[in-house]
């Protein structure tokens, strides 16, 4: 039951904003994304006895039933969504949108989508959610976005929908490889799934991969990525690059990786292989970026490429360490992008050669800026550290053939993320001071909002462990 | 079957109508009245049978099921709707308002026959009762051109399959020595199959194809739907055309079943082909009336995978696609009638200025496109799963799949345009509180589909 209200809280105020007139709308907002936290809190809680299910009769004609499943992964992903949220609703406590009825109730309601993609334990109810989470993301962008929305949404949206589409086929098809009735629970879908024979698995294997590889994104299905990044308002921005991208991954973990072990294990090395390469070609191009939106959204990509490497090097501290890493990217990318917005906001640009000497004007904001970009490049005692150091450890105990070279090649990645990331500290934060247009430091939200997330990154980086319990029992599941 | 009975009476009626009652208006109040109560009888019919065991009538004639009496009261239900929704364009459409109710009960007529024949002649005879009204709709603005057009492209064109079906019969009568459907299973076998047999079925599956617009028998579709006046062209594209598929599941689920091996791929390239070319056009098209027209050609296409999937899926993935077809296409023309401007840019800007309407159409394309937690969605899924669970072309699940992410590209474009773009669009009549009323009960019966899709086949 608790776990509907994950769901409901969010789908409801959503509905109920876009009827709300006005800067209510926000105090709306803002309450719901604080309950939402709370029950997610205290799911995460309660997990650490034992996982939460919640199941009622949907369509039993069909073997789908609506039941949610909140285990150590799911819980500390609504954990997460809960955190996002919220901070993305007290940093836009003094932004104007126009019409923020609509506006806060697609966000709100993009936010049930996504508590329904991390708890959904029946393929169907998966789906819909996946679909359900993407459909208020296109209003938000074109609506709401830059210059070029509308064509840079509408591919965005159709490169989601043809992997979607694909992976309904995959569901389809395994649902009905199951004994007897076809059913769409996630221990009928694994069973039927692991005892297809290899060759079928391997044809399954990319019917699903596709769509989680575009969502990633994944090195050669990455092309809607920094355009619609860039195009999007700020906050959904945050809810696509420290959320959605985190359903791609996590849907490889839960409705991949268990579903189709032989498949997996056929393809393995070729995935790996495409997302070493994203990282370093993502890393390059970063480096060459003048636009900070740009900038962190190519870094996105390396930094997922990262994590699904490791998804796929069947290594449990490996698989831990995504754990630990979802949760941590999704908290320090949001405070990227919280950085940039104020970038943004104070002095008109974002292109970085126009930036420069906020060290002096705005030292507060630099001292942020610089804490979070740390920890973006994983130094010791933030929270990137301990995320980062069990993936190169899992990639490096890894089964691949090739691993030792996979890790040397991804952990070039590190060396050039310090490139870029200390590059644009350079010149936003140092340097001659550029004219502003609003000369101020950070405000009071804004500081609510930053300062949630720098304690978050300095609290985990010296004291992961609630985080590495709560996802402790997960690799079991996934590594079998 | 008092409601085939109710729709002659009814028609009459209306006929009678058209020199007895003078004012448009009460024209249409007389006919809602007549449409509901056509619901009633069919309600009753449904009652009044009991059990599952199919039971002759009419000499042998007609079998009526109770999921073919569901069908007729879901795509009555339909009707009704439509009547609702549209009753007030097809008084602007000519003079003789009257006759054009009248017709359209005498197409349900049709369409009740369809549902239940046990005969190869009773086929034939419904398809003509369903036919012959529609290509007097399609002509009924006379003043314009292109509705005489499509009503002369369609009655050529219809005369012209209507001959191959016959053919098809008449092939089918010399090897089976019956025009009994039920009877044809026991005689016809496929070890040893007359070659008349496979002529006549080769023969019938292209007249139907011509009759539900499958590739390449579809080219009269575009003309006829762009030509007739836009609230007759809802009806063609809905309920008429989903009562031919329900004929056309029918006679191969039933009697040809157990020849399958020699119809399938022939069917699926057609279906491959509805698909094909139903979605590439209407990538191209700048007038929605015409987009909508391909569209239908390509959701035909999906409706085919009925046919192809020869289990009992295959009964509740046709009924539930009719449904949820039906009732988007028929809210998604209910707005389009609204409009003065049928392009793409007439939509521009539709969501400042109703956003009742808009958000509502939004509904429509959404369930067109088949997105989740609405009706199109389930009906779609649906029949693809009754093809995965037969556990063949799977190819064609996939292809379908592909061509069904087009479709979105074309379907949004109407989103784009309504929300995104500036515009002033000009409506040809104001929207009453009446139609926003009626525009939500269909908005809602396209989420409940997509949400409690069993409830709709609970006789199937």
């Amino acid at each position: 039951m608790i776990l509907l209200l994950l769901i409901l809280i969010p789908l409801i105020t959503g509905a109920m904003s876009f009827a709300v007139k006005g800067e209510g709308a926000k105090a709306l907002a803002l309450i719901s994304s604080i309950l939402t936290l709370a029950v997610s809190a205290y799911v995460s809680a309660a997990n650490f006895s034992a996982p939460i299910t919640y199941n009622h009769e949907w369509i039993p004609v069909l073997g789908t039933q609506f039941s949610l499943l909140a285990d150590g992964m799911s819980s500390m992903l609504c954990l997460l969504t809960g955190i996002v949220v919220m901070v993305v609703m007290i940093a836009g406590v003094n932004k104007s949108v126009e019409n923020p009825g609509a506006f806060y109730g697609f966000l709100l309601l993009s936010q049930a989508g996504l508590m329904g993609v991390f708890l959904a334990s029946d393929a169907l109810v998966f789906y819909m959610f996946w679909e359900l989470a993407l459909i208020p993301v296109y209003f938000l962008c074109s609506t709401w976005g830059g210059e070029k929305r509308i064509a840079v949404t509408f591919k965005f949206f159709i490169y989601t929908f043809v992997g979607s589409l694909m992976m309904l086929a995959g569901l389809i098809y395994l649902s009905t490889q199951s004994q007897g009735m076809s059913s769409y629970s996630w221990s009928d879908i694994v069973r039927a799934g692991s005892s297809l024979p290899p060759q079928t698995q391997q044809w399954v294997f990319w019917l699903m991969f596709i769509a989680f590889a575009i969502k990633m994104p994944i090195f050669p299905f990455h092309t809607w990525q920094p355009d619609t990044y860039e195009q999007s308002p700020t906050p959904v921005t945050i809810i696509l690059s420290a959320l959605m991208v985190k359903m791609g991954l996590y849907a490889v973990l839960r409705w991949l990786l268990p579903v189709v072990p032989a498949g997996v294990a056929y393809w393995s090395d070729t995935v790996v292989v495409l997302s070493v390469i994203g990282i370093v070609y993502a890393s390059c191009i970063a480096i060459v970026q003048t636009d900070m939106k740009r900038l962190i959204a190519y870094s996105s990509i390396a930094h997922m490429g990262l994590m699904s490497a490791v998804a796929f090097s069947h290594s449990s501290v490996g698989m831990h360490g995504i754990m630990v890493q979802m949760f941590n990217h999704g908290i320090t990318i949001t405070g990227m992008w919280l950085m940039v917005s104020m970038v943004e906001n104070r002095w008109g640009t974002r292109d970085m050669t126009k930036l420069g000497g906020m060290a002096s004007v705005a030292p507060n904001m630099a001292i942020a800026l610089v804490i979070i970009s740390l920890a973006s490049i994983a130094l010791p005692l933030t929270n990137g550290f301990i995320g980062e150091f069990m993936l190169f450890n899992g990639l490096f105990s890894g089964t691949e053939s090739n691993h030792v070279t996979v890790m040397v090649v991804a952990g070039l990645g590190v060396i050039l993320g310090a490139v870029y990331t200390l590059n644009m500290i350079q010149k936003t934060a140092y340097g001659a001071t550029a004219k502003m247009l609003i000369t101020k430091d950070i405000s009071v939200n804004e500081f609510v909002g930053v300062a949630i997330i720098i304690i978050l990154i300095i609290f985990l980086g010296v004291y992961p462990k609630p985080l590495l319990d709560l996802t402790s029992g997960i690799a079991a599941m996934i590594v079998k | 079957m008092k409601a085939i009975i109710a729709t002659t009476v009814f028609g009459i009626i209306m006929m009678f109508a058209g020199f007895m009652v003078s004012n448009k208006k009460s024209v249409v109040a007389l006919a809602s009245l007549l449409f509901v109560a056509l619901l009633g009888v069919n309600i009753w019919d449904l009652m009044s049978t009991s059990g599952n065991a199919p039971e002759l009538k009419y000499s042998g004639m007609l079998r009526i099921e109770h999921y073919s009496l569901w069908f007729n009261t879901l795509m009555t239900g339909c009707s009704v709707l439509y009547i609702l929704l549209m009753g007030k364009e097809i008084q602007k459409v000519g003079m003789h308002v009257a006759e054009y109710f009248a017709l359209i009960f005498f197409i349900l007529c049709g369409l009740y026959i369809l549902s239940t024949y046990n005969n190869l002649l009773m086929l034939f005879i419904g398809i003509e009762i369903l036919s012959i009204p529609q290509y007097i709709l399609a002509g009924s603005d006379k003043r314009n051109l292109k509705s005489s057009e499509a009503s002369l492209k369609y009655f050529l064109m219809g005369a012209f399959s209507t001959g191959i079906l016959l053919m098809g019969i008449t092939l089918l009568y010399g090897a089976a020595r019956s025009f009994n459907i039920m009877d044809m299973v026991g005689i016809l076998h496929t070890d040893a199959l007359n070659p008349l047999a496979l002529a006549g079925i080769m023969f019938i599956m292209v007249a139907l194809s011509f009759k539900v617009s499958a590739a390449p028998m579809h080219m009269w579709t575009p003309d006829v739907y762009d030509g007739a006046p836009t609230p007759f062209t809802a009806y063609m594209a809905t309920i008429v055309k989903a009562s031919a598929f329900f004929a056309f599941l029918r006679l191969f689920q039933v009697s040809f079943n157990t020849l399958s091996e020699h119809w399938t791929l022939i069917l699926a390239i057609i279906t491959a082909a509805t698909l094909l070319v139903g979605n590439v056009t209407a990538v191209f098209q700048q007038s929605v009336k015409r987009m909508l027209a391909y569209s239908s050609i390509a959701q035909a296409g999906f409706m085919l995978f009925s046919i192809l999937a020869l289990n009992k899926f295959a009964w509740q993935g046709i009924i539930i696609y009719a449904v949820a077809y039906s009732v988007a296409t028929i809210g998604i023309f209910s707005v389009l009638v609204k409009l003065k401007d049928y392009t793409y840019d007439g939509f521009n800007g539709l969501a400042k200025k109703e956003p009742l309407l808009a958000f509502a159409a939004s509904i429509f394309v959404f369930s067109l496109a088949g997105i989740p937690l609405t009706g199109g969605f389930m009906a779609k899924y649906y029949v693809l799963q009754a093809v995965v669970q037969q556990g063949h072309l799977l190819w064609l699940v996939i292809f379908a799949l592909l061509m069904a992410a087009i479709s979105v590209y074309y379907y949004f474009r109407v989103i784009i345009a309504m929300y995104f773009k500036p515009g002033n669009p000009e409506l040809t009549s104001e929207v009453t509180p009446m139609d926003k009323v009626l525009l939500i009960i269909t908005c809602i019966l396209v989420i409940l589909l997509g949400v409690l899709p069993q409830i709709f086949l609970y006789h199937v």
